[in-house]
């Protein structure tokens, strides 16, 4: 079928967006970030694996290090996840609906269940616990 | 854009190309951060059932002390470390270093060394203080 497009038309929105460098850096910011905090992360996770209920909430309001340190670790990591999975959405999901949803899909989540899990340790740490 | 999409040229690569070591760690990076994905997810329902209160956490804590919630955490604990690992050495990369053929397959083999030997120190420090 012949196109009643311009060349100019076609071209256009093909080539560099301008805005890639931004996401690219960010990725890599939180990766940066992420080094600290996921040492951290897995010191803590051996400490709490061996408690309970009680103990986990004694470690999340005995000082402001722990919940401000896991606080970070959730939004730092969520951050990545989703910069991560962004680029995998886009490097293999060619088909623009599927990609657009996948897109839409995995911001969406990372969202959510981020905000859900910094308001479920600050309920924590803010002495909210029943 | 209501073109329908046109055959573009590509260069030929995994098809042509020997498997060799850095192309092969670098795919598993990707690999185990999309592990990672649901490894955040976990993270979150441990938020989660934490604020909801003592029973929705013993539920948690039953649910990955399990012999699959084992399994599941030890290949997150490797993951973790791979992705670290592997991480780093794409950051030195992005920096502009490191692409001599020997720095770079080192670096791949310490990448694997690496996320081995903290993952079983990790497994056999969590036996020791009785988090298993």
């Amino acid at each position: 079928m012949a196109s009643y497009r311009t060349p100019l038309g076609r071209a256009r929105g093909l080539g560099a967006a301008k805005h890639g460098v931004g996401s690219w850096i960010a990725e890599r910011v939180t990766a940066v970030a992420l080094v600290p905090l996921v040492l951290w992360a897995v010191f803590s996770g051996l400490r709490l694996a061996a408690t309970d209920y009680y103990g986990a909430v004694a470690w999340l309001t005995s000082s402001m290090v722990n919940p401000v340190l896991m606080g970070l670790f959730v939004i730092v990591g969520f951050l990545h996840m989703h910069a991560g999975l962004r680029v995998v959405i886009e490097d293999y999901i060619t088909k623009t609906s599927s990609r657009a949803v996948l897109l839409l899909l995995n911001l969406f989540v990372c969202a959510l269940v981020g905000a859900l899990a910094v308001f479920s340790i600050l309920k924590v740490a803010l002495g909210g616990a029943y | 854009m209501t073109d329908a999409p046109r055959e573009r040229p590509l260069s030929p690569h995994t098809t042509i190309w020997r498997w060799h070591l850095t192309m092969a760690t670098s795919i598993l990076h990707r690999a185990s951060g999309c592990a990672l994905y649901g490894g955040g997810l976990i993270l979150a329902i441990w938020a989660m059932t934490l604020a909801a209160g003592p029973e929705a956490y013993g539920t948690f804590k039953a649910v990955m002390g399990s012999f699959p919630g084992k399994i599941v955490m030890f290949a997150l604990t490797l993951a973790t470390f791979y992705h670290l690992a592997k991480g780093i050495q794409h950051l030195i990369w992005d920096a502009g270093h490191g692409y001599n053929l020997k720095t770079a397959t080192m670096g791949a083999i310490a990448t694997i060394a690496f996320a081995i030997a903290a993952t079983l120190a990790v497994w056999i420090i969590a036996a020791m203080t009785g988090a298993l």
